[in-house]
């Protein structure tokens, strides 16, 4: 199939969510579209298509990336984390259950991002200073406005993660 | 009781509408209470008395609510289903909410004007309350009990001190009935249990997990990914495109009606390929010049000036004052933009979009496509946030006729630069006000003209005897439409800030001025209850600010106080209190989330958010380029709620926006004794 600038489309195997995901798909394409329309995962977001809201946040490698301006080239082979991947069977993630706690939520639209740039953020500072929090969620748009609840949420979560500990 | 008779009249009224109603069947069409029912008429159908319109009981005892208006954040799909739970005495969350469907709900305008909790909460609670007192007269006509022996609890009607309790799905097993809403006395929020409590958000826990369809993520089998060619600017008009290019792609279909061309292809990239290998050409209009804007809003100040009583009020004043103010077009930018869904099947088209007006939708679609409204259904999964911004149906109608050409079901999303250039701005305005006061501070006339940004929010809350305010309309060079507040932020920036100025120049206390001409009781109550939370009586640190402003706008009443100062040349906001006044609250975490969510998005309009344009586009279209509030912006903030129990409860989603610019430049005039009558405001450099 013709894609973007005429790169045919080729198989490309991803490390999704814990399993070995093929997809079909030209090498430049942006990862964002490839999750949402080839393999349907709809919880990563658009919301800018330039890296300046967040909301397509997905974990590659552990850290938080903007699925937007990555292509999916760039990622076959790595490891990828969606917001539907971050839950296990029997429980919520405690990032997931410190936002449900807060309610740092309104439309939940930035939710996703939000919560896994919190992932990463708490897997490199278990216990972050306000610098290092706004530093990783200062791009994540809420136009909500919901900002003072996730600031608790990520306090929260960092609690959470520390007793399971 | 004449249960039979009801029966009957209930079936010959609504069996035919019944049928409509798909998953009713499925249920069985036995084991239901009160079933009527769907796309009722316009706000006059008799059936809206009908408590079955809005409430269903299922064999298996799930209750199910069905209301007009749609969830897009402000929580109601949680704060109503609280309301009819504490009616039924059941769970929240055991019930479901069926919003903005168009074949399954009630018409309704829409969501907008905080209408929903004055307006919609009442009719479902009343529905409930009746709905209540039909399941104790069926319980007592089965028991052979005076139904004042029984009550609801946990799902049941139960005997009270006695052993007998029935489940609510066996009782209503093979009835039918018809009550009217409003037959039976609501709860008084006095009384409320579930109401009146925090309450988790309905649909929470799909939300962190992904699990949640937005518009923009419904998925139909065979779905196509479209996208619409874009003029270079308004009002171009297409003279000539060939189509072939884009057709010989593969899988693509490409159609032009008109200045509409647009694409469906297999993903979104080879719809984007697909324009691309378009060479369209377009007659530019001619271009408006936001230098010109002012003057174009307001061609010359009114000329009614002065109207009314005000120049003989004007005659006796001590001190008088008059200023002007203007407001910028903004954006609202949802965070998730417009986008649509549309499948043709059997003549019938039917659309999952995002907007706060599915029935006004549905209308755009019958009169685009000339279809009944019977052949278009409108479906509006909850959205990602709307502010006012998605009353219309753009994105419907295009992916409707991209459906219609392609015969498969097409996705239309727009782009954030789509949403900025197509979308609608909320106004810019300019906004004269004049008044007069007597030496003590009692205004003794007020006139205040707004043009083009709108009426709501211009009336003044203060007793004055001699008032006139105006509305006049202006040919706005970009287009614009409802934003959440209306008008009130501006007017409220002009009023407030105009009100200050008085209480300079009258060397009074700009509290004290203002509740010299206070007599509403609740304005008073949130003009006090913020400035002690504030502490207004202290005096601020030094090179600080205290700024106040207030209103009553939407049948809710809101005071603010900032803390303001300037650092580096820009303007530091340091703290935000809020007092509200809603009437009985029903959720108080929504409420707070509400409050603190606007304070944020306030800081953007009174602070820098501004549309500017060129060419007829606008230039800033890009969050790159269009700065909106982010996390570092955020400030300290109280929030105090008045919970008047015995008031009714009215919306919180759109008041508390009003007074925080207008607080924030009068803090700012105390803090560095500059006046700044635009927003957003911004220090002279
Ligand atoms: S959509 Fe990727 S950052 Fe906004
Ligand atoms: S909750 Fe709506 S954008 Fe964050």
């Amino acid at each position: 199939m013709v894609d973007g600038e005429n790169v045919v489309a080729t198989r490309l195997v991803l490390h999704l969510n814990g399993r070995e995901t093929a997809c079909e798909a030209a090498p430049d394409r942006p990862l964002l579209g490839v999750l949402r329309e080839a393999l349907q995962l709809t919880g990563t977001k658009y919301g800018c298509g330039e890296g300046q809201c967040g909301a397509c946040t997905v974990l590659l490698d552990g850290r938080a990336v903007r699925s937007c301006t990555l292509t999916v080239g760039e990622v076959a082979g790595r490891t990828l984390t969606t917001i539907e991947g971050l839950a296990s069977a029997e429980a919520l993630h405690p990032v997931q259950q410190a936002f449900l706690d807060t309610e740092a939520l309104q439309c939940g639209y930035c939710t996703a991002g939000m919560i896994l740039a919190t992932v990463a953020l708490l897997q490199e500072h278990p216990q972050p200073t306000e610098a290092q929090i706004l530093e990783a969620l200062d791009s994540h748009l809420c136009r909500c406005g919901t900002y003072h609840r996730i600031l608790r949420a990520v306090r929260r979560a960092a609690e959470l993660l520390g007793a399971a500990r | 009781m004449t249960e039979d008779l009801l029966h009957e009249a209930c079936d010959a009224l609504y069996l035919p509408s019944l049928r409509r109603r798909g998953f009713l069947q499925a249920a069985g069409g036995l084991a239901v209470l009160c079933a009527v029912g769907p796309a009722l008429g316009q706000a006059d159908d008799p059936r809206r008395a009908e408590v079955g319109t809005w409430l269903r009981i299922d064999h298996d005892g799930s209750i199910t609510v069905y209301s007009g208006k749609i969830e897009c954040g402000q929580n109601i799909r949680t704060t109503l289903a609280q309301i009819v739970a504490e009616e039924l005495a059941v769970d929240p969350t055991s019930l479901t909410l069926v919003l903005g469907d168009t074949d399954l709900v009630p018409w309704d305008a829409g969501t907008f004007g905080s209408q929903t909790t004055p307006r919609m909460m009442p009719i479902l609670r009343d529905a409930a309350a009746a709905a209540r007192a039909a399941l104790l007269d069926l319980a007592a006509a089965r028991w052979q009990v005076p139904a004042t022996g029984l009550r609801l609890a946990a799902g049941q009607v139960r005997e009270v001190g006695g052993p007998r309790q029935i489940g609510l799905g066996e009782l209503v097993a093979g009835h039918q009935l018809l009550r009217r809403v409003g037959q039976a006395p609501a709860t008084a929020p006095s009384d409320w249990r579930v109401a009146g409590q925090p309450q988790r958000k309905a649909n929470g826990r799909d939300i962190v997990t992904g699990q949640q369809r937005y518009p923009s993520d419904i998925v139909r089998p065979g779905l196509l990914y479209g996208a619409v060619l874009r003029p270079p600017g308004w009002g171009a008009e297409l003279t000539a495109v060939d189509l072939a290019p884009a057709q010989a792609l593969p899988g693509v279909t490409a159609v032009r009606q008109g200045n509409f061309v647009g694409v469906a292809a297999p993903d979104s990239a080879a719809a984007a390929a697909a324009l691309a290998a378009l060479r369209p050409h377009w007659r530019p209009a001619a271009a408006a010049r936001e230098a010109e804007l002012w003057a174009t809003l307001r061609p010359a100040p009114a000329a009614t000036l002065q109207r009314n009583n005000v120049a003989a009020g004007l005659a006796q004043a001590a001190v008088t004052a008059a200023s002007s103010y203007r407001v910028a077009y903004i954006a609202h930018v949802p965070l998730e933009p417009r986008a649509a869904v549309a499948e043709w099947s059997d003549g019938k088209l039917t659309v999952w979009t995002g907007t706060q007006r599915p029935f006004g939708v549905q209308q755009e679609l019958q009169q685009a496509f000339g279809l009944t409204t019977a052949q278009v259904r409108v479906i509006q999964p909850d959205v990602g946030s709307g502010y006012g911004g998605k009353h219309t149906g753009e994105a419907a109608l295009e992916a409707a006729r991209l459906a219609q050409a392609a015969g498969r079901p097409v996705k239309v999303c727009w782009t954030r630069e789509e949403e900025f250039q197509w979308a609608y701005a909320r106004p810019a305005g300019v906004i004269d006000v004049l008044s007069g006061a007597a030496a003590d501070g009692r205004l003794v006339a007020f006139e205040q003209h707004n043009h083009n940004s709108g009426p709501a929010g211009l009336k003044p809350p203060y007793a004055i005897e001699a008032q006139h305010t105006e509305f006049h309309r202006a040919d706005s060079p970009l287009r614009q439409g409802s934003y959440r507040g209306l008008a009130g932020c501006a007017n409220f920036f002009a009023r407030e800030s105009h009100l200050d100025e008085l209480a300079h120049a009258l060397r009074l206390d700009p509290l004290a001025l203002r509740l010299r001409n206070t007599t509403d009781g609740r304005l008073r109550g949130v003009l006090e209850a913020a400035a002690e939370r504030f502490g207004w009586a202290q005096t601020p640190p030094a090179g600080h600010g205290y700024g106040i402003a207030c209103g009553y706008e939407k049948l809710s009443w809101v005071a603010t106080c900032a803390e303001v100062t300037v650092r580096d040349g820009r303007i530091v906001v340091e703290r935000l209190v809020t007092a509200f006044d809603c009437g009985a609250v029903i959720n108080p975490d929504t409420v707070r989330n509400q409050i603190q969510g606007m304070h944020v998005q306030a800081l953007g309009g009174a602070l820098f958010e501004a549309l500017h344009f060129a060419d007829q586009q606008i230039t800033n279209r890009w969050l790159s380029q269009y700065r909106v509030p982010r996390l570092r912006d955020i400030v300290p903030e109280e929030i105090v709620l008045l919970d008047r129990r015995d008031q009714p409860s009215v919306g919180a989603g759109e008041t508390p926006l009003m007074a925080v610019a207008p607080a924030i430049a009068n803090a700012l005039f105390r803090a560095t004794g500059q006046r700044l009558r635009d927003l957003p405001l911004r220090l002279p450099q």
